[in-house]
């Protein structure tokens, strides 16, 4: 049996177009939406809501859902199934992500467009399995050996994950990147509204699929169709008769591993086909920016208590404002860059001891003051902890 | 017969332009592996254009860069796994994964039991060298015990995987194994395992003289292959024997490989089952649809 896309039988499983509902399952519904065909899943809390929505929708959309042996294996499953073709996505947290590290660079190696969601928890190691963190902010950029480029999203409403989740496929087909959506324990087992939009209310960006000539199509050369740095992709089946390898190759796929050119060809290649569109994939969201002399620049679950602070530190005649960065990877280096040239500080709250900090130190300008505002242990910032330390300012 | 065709014709008709020369050495077995799975396609008549492979790291995964099919050539030991994907996004392409001893039942043995255990739709061809190759001859899970390999340079003192017992007791529809230098049965082997609805293995035993066989004093190449002569026995001459046999007769084959057919069962794979799951849960929705919708 082939999946295809069927918007209507989607929305029918789905039900009621405004429901109350756990983060976790607004990302299986954002999926389903999407047109996920193949999900691979290992349970792992507080993932596993996830694949259990999955695990029940999916059939019902005509599509598979397997529970893999382990993580390894999910995101094997997951680019196997991209090559056939199919929308594919798993779910997992922070020990799972670890797993995955090697598969999900041969993905960005291959060009294979799929999605993982990391509903991350803390660590090191088990954690606090039940908590939420952002535990995984750098780990999902660089914790893959090698050079390559991420494509991350942080939602930070239930709403979000399911919105974000349709717009990390967008991301991944348009750019054949395995792309992540870094939601949390607290995101993640959230109930919150949701609306389920209709098919005139979302915009679907499916993967260019080869039709160049069999004898001479460039599997992994610029796009024939359209000049891109993207490859077509030819998909398993339909006669391309393709080599796919995460040794370093040339264009037609044929491992070249002993010459340096061809492995920074390669390289550049797959990664500026991401960072030329940078400021075209940035999505941020600025509240109270305008007159700012500190900003909080922030992300995911930490968002919720920062927008507070904002509230409560204007009440006070504080000029507060906030950038939210809704896509973290690429990075918006730019924006920040400006940012720091017009405020006197920027207060990074994160549930880790500090990832998206670094980052923005980086390319904030010197005169600027980086403030690092950490919470480990599974619990959020409270609005009033933020306060102060705006306060101290 | 007119249409005959030779082994020149499958070459040029299965080999894909511009990956030549293999990397194997000589005496390798991994190109009569090749060889015997373009017979099997050819036999079976199947289009390369609906045949996917996949492989993980090591000599014998280089497989899939020789044949003129789309092939993904994965990370170490993962290879069944997205093998898995590819046949649940598209049940019309023939999975094919070709392995070996460390890959598959080393770095790999969780995929590979799982896939077993589930009847997953695929034939796994496996090279069993007894050793790492690629690497340069570290100790496999499938060395026989007293082995030389470079992590074991005072001798194996693990016991050895048996590979198509371990298939065969996981329920696994089709298992078989044969030396390479078998030419027929192999051929015979991979047709009925491209046939078998569900998991299918067929454990090729491939000599490997450059990194098993120098250390083992079978570096010879017609010593190693006259090695697996003396070291095998088909399965129901075995089963004679501990039967029927003198206990001296018994000690003779105690240790010996048994080759040939382990397991040939008709039963449905995970996908057949899968399917119809999904066919019923459509048209049960689609009728509930229809009384809502009156």
């Amino acid at each position: 049996m082939k999946y295809e896309r069927d918007p209507e039988r989607i929305r029918r499983v789905l039900g009621n177009k405004i429901q109350f509902i756990q983060g976790d399952m607004a990302v299986a519904y954002g999926g389903l939406l999407a047109g996920v065909s193949f999900f691979g899943g290992y349970p792992i809390t507080p993932a596993s809501e996830v694949a259990e929505g999955m695990a029940r929708l999916l059939p019902r959309c005509g599509g598979c859902f397997i529970q893999m042996e382990d993580e390894i294996a999910s995101i094997a499953a997951v680019i196997g199934a991209a090559w056939g073709g199919a929308k594919a996505m798993t779910a997992t947290s922070g020990p799972g992500f670890s797993l995955m590290m090697e598969n999900y660079g041969y993905a960005v190696m291959t060009e294979t467009p799929c999605v993982i969601a990391n509903v991350q928890r803390t660590g090191p190691s088990t954690g606090q399995p039940t908590l939420g963190a952002q535990g995984d902010m750098m780990q999902v950029r660089w914790g893959s050996h090698g050079d390559m480029e991420a494509i991350a999203l942080a939602p930070s409403t239930v709403q979000e994950s399911l919105d974000m989740t349709i717009q990390s496929f967008n991301l991944s087909e348009k750019y054949r990147h395995p792309v992540c959506l870094m939601t949390d324990g607290e995101v993640g087992h959230l109930r919150e509204k949701v609306v389920i939009p209709d098919e005139d209310e979302m915009e679907i960006f499916d993967r260019v699929t080869a039709t160049a000539d069999r004898e001479t199509f460039l599997p992994f050369a610029e796009s024939p169709t359209n000049g891109s740095k993207v490859p077509d992709f030819p998909t398993f089946g339909t006669g391309y008769r393709t080599y796919v390898t995460g040794l370093t190759h040339n264009e037609k796929g044929f491992p070249r591993t002993d010459k340096q050119p061809d492995h920074e060809r390669l390289v550049m290649r797959i990664i500026t086909k991401i960072t030329d569109d940078r400021e075209e994939m940035m999505d941020v969201e600025e509240i109270a920016l305008e007159d700012a002399d500190i900003a909080f620049v922030t992300y995911g679950a930490s968002a919720r208590p920062a927008e507070s602070a904002v509230a409560l530190a204007r009440e006070k005649g504080l000029k507060v404002g906030m950038l939210r960065l809704k896509l973290v990877w690429p990075f918006p280096r730019d924006l920040i860059t400006e940012l720091s040239k017009k405020v006197n500080t920027i207060i990074v709250p994160e549930m880790n001891l500090g990832q998206i900090y670094h980052v923005i130190k980086e390319f904030a300008v010197d005169d600027c003051d980086i403030i690092c505002a950490p919470k480990i242990g599974g619990e959020m910032h409270l609005p009033l902890e933020l306060l102060e330390i705006v306060e101290g300012c | 017969m007119a249409d005959m065709i030779n082994a020149n014709d499958i070459r040029t008709k299965y080999l894909r332009d511009g990956m030549l020369p293999t990397i194997f050495c000589n005496g390798c077995g991994h190109g009569n592996a090749i060889d015997y799975t373009f017979w099997a396609i050819e036999e079976l008549g199947i289009d390369t254009k609906d045949i996917a492979l996949a492989s993980g790291i090591g000599c014998s995964s280089r497989i899939p860069g020789y044949v003129n099919a789309d092939g993904l050539h994965t990370t170490h030991g993962r290879a069944i796994a997205f093998a898995t994907g590819t046949k649940a996004a598209n049940p019309d392409l023939n999975v094919i994964v070709f392995t070996g001893d460390g890959d598959c039942t080393g770095i790999g043995g969780n995929h590979f039991i799982h896939a077993a255990r589930r009847n997953i739709d695929m034939t796994v061809i496996l090279l069993n060298n007894f050793i790492y190759g690629m690497t340069g001859g570290q100790l496999a899970p499938t060395a026989p015990m007293g082995s030389i390999a470079t992590t074991a340079p005072y001798g194996n003192i693990e016991q050895a995987f048996n590979i198509s017992e371990l298939a065969a007791a996981l329920g696994a529809a089709y298992v078989a194994r044969w030396p390479v230098f078998y030419p027929y049965q192999p051929i015979k082997s991979i047709k009925e395992g491209l046939s078998t609805e569900g998991f299918a293995l067929i454990e090729l035993m491939s000599p490997c003289p450059t990194a098993y066989g120098r250390r083992n004093k079978l570096g010879k190449i017609d010593v190693l292959w006259n090695w697996y002569e003396d070291n095998t026995i088909l399965i129901e001459d075995y089963k004679k024997i501990m039967t029927y046999g003198t206990d001296d007769e018994k000690v003779a084959v105690m240790d010996k490989l048994q080759i040939g057919v382990f397991q040939q069962e008709s039963k449905k794979g995970f996908f057949e089952e899968y399917w119809k799951m999904v066919e019923m849960l459509m048209e049960r929705d689609d009728a509930k649809h229809k009384e809502v919708s009156k």
